[in-house]
């Protein structure tokens, strides 16, 4: 049977691990030639430069060819094909195809009807699995493990696929602390922390963002949206609450990391790029290194 | 009710030699059992009553199928609008048994996704949705994997 990578929750604890492992494997050795002769379709009914580029070159890394388009403009769908009949066509001629689609459930419907694996790069407002897993690399690499975390996220909860795929998959492992700061309008949803309160994690709530953040290990900061808020006034009042300086960064822990899915507004100064916790740049980078990772695991390549 | 018009009654549910009665429908959602179990498809007899008196549901309906023996997939679709349904099998007049309507684990068709943005309501899919709670129903799709519940449960 073919695997696929739709959902975070798609893949057990033992997955994520190897995942893991074959991203620091990756980041000692970015070249392998593991898809050699193989083609890869990079499907992007939806604009987005950076995940597209890091999916790009970790193909390219691995020795694979990629087909594709970079915007629906360029697409057969903008004859009005379905994405029905653009997947089983494409699943004719690729042998893993990596999508992104404005549309949520998009990936899971592609995964039912083409042949070869699905990758799931973002399914509007749902899912981005990819991202989940560079996130936790990147959690893994500078804390030496992802038990014990104490994690702290910050701005939009509420809409915010990341942090929502994020707490599902650090769910799995041992005793982790959620810490979320969100305005009243953009809390965490009561689904999510049900299913904490279900597995016995603790989780605190804060609308201040004060000194809590001392007790960190991840500050991971997500952008507050102007287009989710229905009265232009309500963003006004908090868009400027949530925004971390370099000040705020003094009582921290040594081993803290700032995290961001990025593109960042303002939620984060620049100030605070200077400082050595800083990791988001750092982050994007193993995005590449958890894609290879991701590709070689779901084709069985290693 | 005076005991005679209620043996009346009970002899009008008995009456067909063979099939399936299902009873406690709440009236206002007869017509979608109908259309859900494809009632207006067959061939078959079938009498309803609708609007009759019930304690439980207000206004309930029953509908009588003759010569139709639901598969357990197949009723407990009504499940969604009919969570009390009781059915009575029907052999050489006698009722020979008696089910009741379970909420199946998956629901495929029948309700809409409300999530606007789901890939069900943009292209021609069949909806498909694990069942999460039962009573209040809350479902969530197996695509775009929003809740779907209360007020939002449309069905097509």
């Amino acid at each position: 049977m073919k695997k696929d990578l739709i959902s975070i929750t798609d893949f057990s604890k033992e997955e994520y691990l190897r995942i893991m492992d074959l991203a620091a494997d990756f980041e000692k050795n970015p070249n392998q030639d593991l898809l050699k002769g193989k083609v890869v379709a990079s499907l992007f009914f939806e604009p987005s430069t950076r995940t597209r580029l890091s999916f790009e070159t970790a193909i390219s890394r691995l020795g694979g060819r990629i087909v594709g388009f970079a915007d629906p403009g360029s697409s057969s769908a903008t004859k009005g094909e379905t994405l029905h009949d653009t997947i089983k066509m494409v699943s004719n001629y690729a042998d893993l195809i990596v999508m992104r689609h404005p549309l949520e459930g998009a990936a899971r419907y592609a995964a039912e009807v083409s042949s070869v694996p699905i990758i799931n790069a973002g399914d509007g407002a749902n899912q981005h699995p990819s991202q989940t897993l560079l996130d936790m690399y990147s959690i893994l690499k500078t804390q030496g493990t992802l038990d014990n975390i104490n994690l702290f996220m910050v701005g939009d909860l509420k809409y915010g696929r990341t942090v929502h795929s994020l707490l599902q998959a650090m769910s799995e492992f041992e005793k982790p602390i959620f810490n979320f700061i969100s305005p009243e309008i953009l809390k965490m949803p009561e689904t999510y922390k049900l299913s904490l309160k279900e597995k016995g994690i603790k989780y605190f709530e804060h609308e201040e963002f004060t000194d809590i953040i001392s007790e960190a290990d991840i500050i991971y900061m997500t952008r507050v949206q102007k287009e989710r808020f229905s009265d232009p006034i309500e963003y006004e009042k908090v868009k400027n609450i949530y925004i971390l300086r370099n000040a705020m960064l003094k009582n921290t822990k040594s081993n803290m990391k700032i995290l961001h899915p990025l593109p960042r507004v303002n939620e984060i100064h620049p100030d605070v790029d200077g400082n050595e916790k800083a990791y988001y740049f750092d982050q994007a980078r193993n995005g590449v290194f958890t894609r290879e990772a991701i590709i070689t695991h779901i084709m069985n390549l290693k | 009710m005076k005991e005679d018009i209620k043996k009346k009654l009970k002899l009008k549910v008995s009456a067909i030699k063979e099939g399936t009665v299902i009873d406690h429908i709440p009236a206002k959602n007869l017509f979608k059992v109908i259309t859900i179990l494809g009632l207006d498809k067959i061939e078959n007899q079938i009498t309803f009553g609708t609007n009759l008196e019930s304690h439980k549901l207000g206004g309930k309906a029953i509908i009588k199928v003759t010569d139709k023996f639901f598969k357990d997939n197949e009723i407990n679709k009504i499940a969604l609008i009919a969570p009390h349904a009781k059915l009575n099998i029907i052999r050489d007049y006698e009722v020979v048994e008696k089910r009741i309507v379970e909420t199946p684990e998956t629901i495929n068709g029948i309700v809409k996704c409300f999530n606007p943005k789901c890939i069900t309501n943009n292209e021609i899919i069949t909806t498909s949705f694990k069942v999460i709670v039962n009573e209040p129903l809350s479902l969530k799709c197996k695509y775009c994997e929003k809740i779907t519940n209360g007020e939002q449960i449309q069905i097509y």
